[in-house]
């Protein structure tokens, strides 16, 4: 935390952890900033059938925090987030995301962008607004969030022009545009080349870090965790098992030693809880 | 727009405004052949009369306005015809597509009744309705409602369900979700039924008309067959052909007016 706040504002003194939520709002670019909502999980579970996906899942998410949530495939990883998002409904415990939450304080980014082809992308974009659509500066915040991703000069074309990054901006750009306080990212990468998901991740970490929305991640790139985010959860047979702070300050540069044996450390325990499972 | 051309093309020498004549090179050329072929005596007219006589038997009957009103008698049954069977055809899609419950109750009857030919109804159409106009537009409308219910429900179907969950999520409610994710999503699979159905609409309106009719294109090849003009027939036959291409290009072009988003049928 004390890290993170020398990439805000490095002549500052090192502060206590709440303080940097202050200061990190109050460094943040843009004015009217949203804050991030906290997320609160109690008790959770969740079974599709008779398999049972989530159970006993306890955790705070502060607001305006960077969660990964990193695990093997079908561990429930993304099951979780849906959960969050409101996607699926709860079989017992509770999410809280505070009171007076509006639909569009909340927003989920797929892996598949998810754009409808038919429409063009400002459009697509001014999808993002839900209920405010309809209002007169509809296209010009769709505009602001187009320019935010660096799109604007693809505002008039169709999507099946673009690229699979460009894409994905513009499915970013959707779910920027309600400015939105928990940005649930459903392995949003996952689809892309290297190099694109690379400057897709800056983009990531720029927008989160400007706009002060809780991010939570799921991933299963632990590297990709790692660079991002400010907490990692590693989830297995359906639980928390570990729940590692990355005291790494940002910016972080790829490939460093901290992040490489913070990142190996993770791999080296998933592995080992895999081979466990398939021992038994 | 065919597989082929909507691949990228290669850098080629082209003459200019040449690119829209070159459909019309095969039919002017058999045309051509056809015409020395019957000028030479290789073809006797009792079997195929030249191009040249035919269009000399159209001349004739243009100047009685016989043919105008043959023409657009068949025309006004067919695309009457295709509104109603198609407007029928699209409203069970829509319903069938979106409500379980009413695929439940109509689907299999529907399944049922399409594996009747259609055209084995004359005999029962003749005796409801007689040679009226009735009875070839039920006939019509019978051969379009099948395409367009098929593939409007096909259309309905196979709407990516990842984008209805992206608009539930962003906030849509029912009907905007229809319009803007659903019937577009749908479109390409309805363009598909439609011009299945213009094919039947012709085939359809042909049939009963020959069969049962006091006017009309095919009452007039028919008519021609009694009095051995075989001119005439022939020429029924081309005007077809002339109209078949006309509906299809009109549904082409309405194609491409509404998907132009669609990588297939946008212009180069």
């Amino acid at each position: 935390m004390q890290e993170a706040l020398r990439f805000l504002a490095p002549q500052a003194e090192p502060v206590s952890a709440p303080d940097f939520v202050e200061q990190a709002r109050l460094l943040r670019r843009t004015p009217d900033v949203p804050r991030g909502l906290a997320v609160t999980i109690r008790g959770l579970r969740k079974s599709f059938g008779d398999n049972e996906v989530l159970r006993d899942i306890d955790l705070h998410i502060p607001a305006g925090q960077f969660v990964a949530i990193v695990g093997r495939s079908g561990c429930g990883k993304s099951t979780l987030l849906r959960l969050i998002a409101g996607l699926e409904t709860i079989d017992a415990g509770s999410i809280s995301l505070g009171e007076d939450v509006r639909p569009q304080d909340v927003r989920v980014m797929f892996q598949e962008p998810r754009l409808l082809p038919w429409a063009r992308v400002l459009s697509n974009v001014e999808v993002g607004l839900g209920r405010d659509r309809q209002s007169r500066d509809a296209q010009a915040r769709a505009d602001k969030a187009l320019t935010e991703v660096g799109l604007d000069d693809k505002r008039n074309d169709w999507p099946t022009v673009l690229s699979g990054g460009q894409k994905q901006r513009v499915a970013l750009a959707r779910a920027l545009v309600s400015d939105p306080r928990v940005l649930a990212f459903d392995e949003p990468l996952g689809a892309l080349d290297a190099l694109t998901r690379i400057s897709m991740q800056r983009l990531l970490e720029r927008v989160w870090f400007d706009q002060g929305f809780t991010a939570i991640l799921v991933t299963h790139d632990v590297a990709e965790a790692v660079a991002l985010a400010d907490r990692v959860l590693v989830i297995e047979d359906g639980q928390i098992a570990h729940d590692i702070d990355v005291a790494i300050r940002r910016p972080r540069r790829r490939g460093s030693a901290d992040l490489a044996a913070l990142e190996g450390s993770i791999l080296r325990e998933l592995l080992r809880a895999g081979d466990d499972t398939s021992e038994r | 727009m065919s597989l082929i051309d909507s691949l990228p093309k290669a850098r080629s020498f082209r003459i200019p405004r040449a690119d829209g004549l070159i459909p019309w090179v095969v039919p002017l050329a058999i045309v051509l052949v056809w015409q020395a072929a019957s000028v030479a005596g290789l073809v006797p007219a009792r079997v195929l009369p030249a191009p040249s006589d035919v269009v000399l038997a159209g001349w004739k009957l243009l100047l009685s306005g016989e043919l105008e009103r043959n023409i657009w008698v068949s025309f006004w049954r067919a695309s009457t015809g295709f509104l109603i069977g198609g407007g029928i055809g699209f409203a069970f899609g829509l319903a069938n597509g979106l409500s379980q419950r009413s695929e439940k109750l109509t689907d299999t009857t529907l399944q049922m009744v399409r594996n009747v030919p259609h055209l084995a109804l004359i005999p029962l159409v003749i005796l409801w309705f007689g040679i009226d106009e009735t009875a070839k537009l039920f006939l019509v409308a019978l051969g379009v409602f099948f395409p367009i219910y098929l593939n409007t429900l096909h259309g309905i179907r196979t709407v990516d369900p990842q984008l209805v969950e992206m608009g539930r999520i962003y906030g849509m409610s029912d009907g905007e979700l229809f319009r803007r994710v659903i019937f577009p999503g749908a479109l390409p699979s309805i363009f598909v039924g439609v011009r299945f159905a213009l094919g039947i609409m012709w085939l359809t309106l042909i049939v009963a008309e020959t069969i049962a009719a006091s006017s009309g294109l095919g009452y007039m090849a028919m008519q021609a067959r009694e009095f051995m003009l075989i001119d005439v027939v022939v020429l029924s036959i081309l005007i077809y052909a002339l109209l078949g291409k006309l509906a299809d290009s009109a549904s082409r072009a309405l194609e491409r007016l509404t998907l132009a988003w669609h990588p297939a049928f946008r212009k180069h």
